[in-house]
């Protein structure tokens, strides 16, 4: 009886947490999402969401997280099994997560000075003679910084999941005959695929939302849910319309968390 | 456990003695008692020398804080819990700050200095009487241009700006009131136009400017320009100053057509705690020897029509940062044309971002 009690004292501050933080805000978000710019109840937002405007605002928002998430796990995987392979595993670990530290604006800021005109890219680009070009708020910069900042994230639960393979399984399809790529695609991929769920969801609900970087690398060239979000909140004061269009984020959030979910195995 | 129980402990002391310790120096300093003055300004926007002039002059102890948005002011003051006596808004928010009730209307009679600010600069539309605010600098919205990089160009006009030869050279700012509004006046219509037909015709009229546009930024720009990485860039007479300062080479132009007039403002909000000190101050301010000092440092136009006898001749007959009567007289101030009409420029804002390139 006691150790029941004692079980359910712990629950309090986590439940605490959870509604405080978690339950509390998102029923906010929807109650806002309700109220037109006047403060009247009303289903105008939800109305205006599906207007060409945001639908296209959503749909590129949606592609540019795909291809920032794709290039990612593309540099992620290889690289991840690679540091499975390395000596000295925790510091390779360890180098490519320190610059997940740094301030995001400040990352950001030295990305305008690399990429600018005169920035150290365009120099490279000068020495071997393909001659500077604009790189700076094209799709190409804002995409590779989005990768550069959100690397990191993909490559640690890949890791994980690499590192806690069973060597025997591989040396076992060796025996059995499996080439290099059979093993792989039969062997080492599907026994880390959670590793990979895990990674582009980390990777691809946020950029879902980025905005700083929609702003500071693409110029506003790339408009995305995020920028929009921000401006209804700090701009237009039109929190209905903000809320509207975070309730959709999260609704997508949960669809890929479902479509991303693990599957239990042997069923 | 009790280990971890014994850690706590020295945590909590620790954390105690650092809050006494914090306490007795704001003590020492002055800060916890009854003649401070909290200033909740712009960043770089004010000489500080001035303000160690007015604590010895008036004893007062000023406690300056910067914020960085017109929002992000306003959000702290409402939410209370901060005792800001004085603070600088733009003007379009001192009517949104009027109208939720969140400032404290001025004791003329404690500002006799008031009568240096030039007339065009009092009694405007956001302030009628300025019951609520005085202003503290003004300026307008531009062109700026690097000569160097453009050579044999020149411009007069927000329709230079359509030049097709100038593709991905424009740097514009990020704001839906200023780049509407650049369209609207390069069609000749009212920057305060709430006519839907007419910002129809400026937000096709924009989206012709597309191509020529290099990025929509925030104050990234001063960076972009006097790095050289931007030829042009529609932007604050502020914010053009500062870049003018850094690069010699850029110069600044109000377009012939009119542009927009804005001001930042003196205010006294409801977190007040000293009035007295903050009518001093904003006094203080007005004094034409003091405000040609502050003008000096900050470099943007000062409404102290006094003050510019003191101030050093070449900056007060610069056309570009003191306009002409001609082109004065066409510049306009935003009007508060409410959330909806807001929301729509906006929404027109939002689409002209996202039109292909």
């Amino acid at each position: 009886m006691g150790n029941k009690l004692t079980r359910n004292l712990y629950m309090i501050p986590y439940s605490l947490w959870i509604v405080l933080f978690v339950i509390a805000p998102i029923m906010l978000v929807l109650y806002y999402s309700f109220f037109d710019i006047e403060g009247n109840f009303s289903l105008i937002n939800y109305q205006k969401f599906f207007t060409p405007v945001y639908l296209k605002m959503t749909l590129s928002s949606f592609w540019y997280a795909f291809l920032i998430t794709l290039i990612s796990l593309l540099f992620a995987y290889p690289t991840a099994y690679l540091l499975t392979k390395t000596k000295h595993k925790q510091l390779w670990l360890l180098l490519i997560i320190v610059p997940s530290w740094v301030n995001l604006l400040l990352k950001a800021y030295a990305f305008i000075g690399i990429f600018g005109q005169y920035g150290m890219a365009n120099s490279l680009l000068e020495m071997i003679g393909i001659g500077s070009r604009q790189i700076l708020f094209t799709d190409f910069s804002f995409i590779f910084v989005a990768v550069y900042i959100f690397i990191p994230f993909m490559i640690l639960p890949i890791f994980n999941a690499l590192n806690e393979l069973n060597p025997s399984l591989l040396d076992a399809a060796n025996d059995l005959g499996a080439s290099k790529w059979t093993a792989f695609r039969r062997v080492i991929f599907p026994l880390t695929i959670d590793g990979v769920k895990s990674g582009c969801q980390i990777v691809f609900i946020p950029a879902l939302s980025l905005f700083m970087l929609t702003r500071l690398i693409a110029g506003n060239r790339v408009i995305t849910l995020g920028t929009a979000i921000e401006q209804h909140f700090l701009v237009t004061q039109d929190w209905g319309m903000g809320a509207t269009i975070a309730v959709f984020l999260i609704i997508a959030m949960f669809f890929i968390m479902f479509l991303t979910r693990d599957r239990k195995r042997g069923v | 456990m009790k280990k971890l129980l014994q850690l706590f402990i020295a945590g909590i002391i620790l954390s105690a003695i650092l809050l006494y310790a914090i306490q007795a120096m704001n003590e020492s300093q002055g800060y916890s008692g009854e003649n401070t003055l909290t200033i909740y300004n712009w960043g770089n926007y004010i000489d500080m020398d001035l303000i160690k002039q007015f604590e010895k002059e008036t004893g007062v102890n000023v406690i300056y804080e910067t914020f960085d948005s017109n929002e992000a002011m306003l959000t702290k003051i409402q939410q209370g819990g901060t005792t800001y006596d004085i603070a600088v808004p733009s003007e379009y928010m001192i009517d949104k700050m009027r109208e939720e009730d969140l400032l404290i209307p001025l004791d003329h009679r404690k500002l006799p200095n008031l009568n240096n600010i030039d007339d065009r600069f009092m009694d405007l539309p956001f302030d009628p009487g300025n019951k609520y605010s005085i202003p503290y600098f003004w300026g307008t919205v531009g062109i700026a241009f690097n000569p160097e990089l453009l050579p044999n160009k020149t411009f007069t006009s927000w329709n230079d700006l359509w030049d097709p030869a100038l593709k991905n050279e424009i740097l514009l700012v990020d704001g839906a009131r200023e780049v509407i509004g650049m369209g609207l006046n390069s069609l000749g219509y009212s920057l305060n136009d709430t006519n839907k037909q007419h910002l129809q015709e400026a937000s096709q009229k924009l989206e012709t400017l597309t191509p020529n546009i290099k990025a929509i930024v925030g104050d990234e720009n001063k960076l972009l320009m006097q790095n050289n990485e931007a030829a042009i860039a529609v932007l604050w007479s502020g914010d053009a100053a500062d870049i003018m300062w850094e690069n010699e080479a850029i110069d600044y132009v109000v377009p012939k057509e009119g542009s927009n007039l804005w001001f930042d403002n003196m205010v006294i909000p409801k977190t007040v705690k000293n009035i007295e000190a903050a009518h001093q101050f904003i006094n203080f301010m007005l004094d034409p020897e003091i405000a040609a000092q502050n003008t000096e440092y900050v470099a943007y136009s000062t409404p102290n029509k006094a003050a510019l006898s003191y101030m050093d001749e070449e900056m007060v007959n610069d056309e570009r940062f003191y306009p002409p009567p001609e082109l004065t007289e066409k510049l306009e101030v935003y009007k508060n044309l409410g959330p909806k009409m807001l929301s729509y420029y906006n929404d027109l804002f939002l689409e002209f971002k996202m039109h292909p390139k």
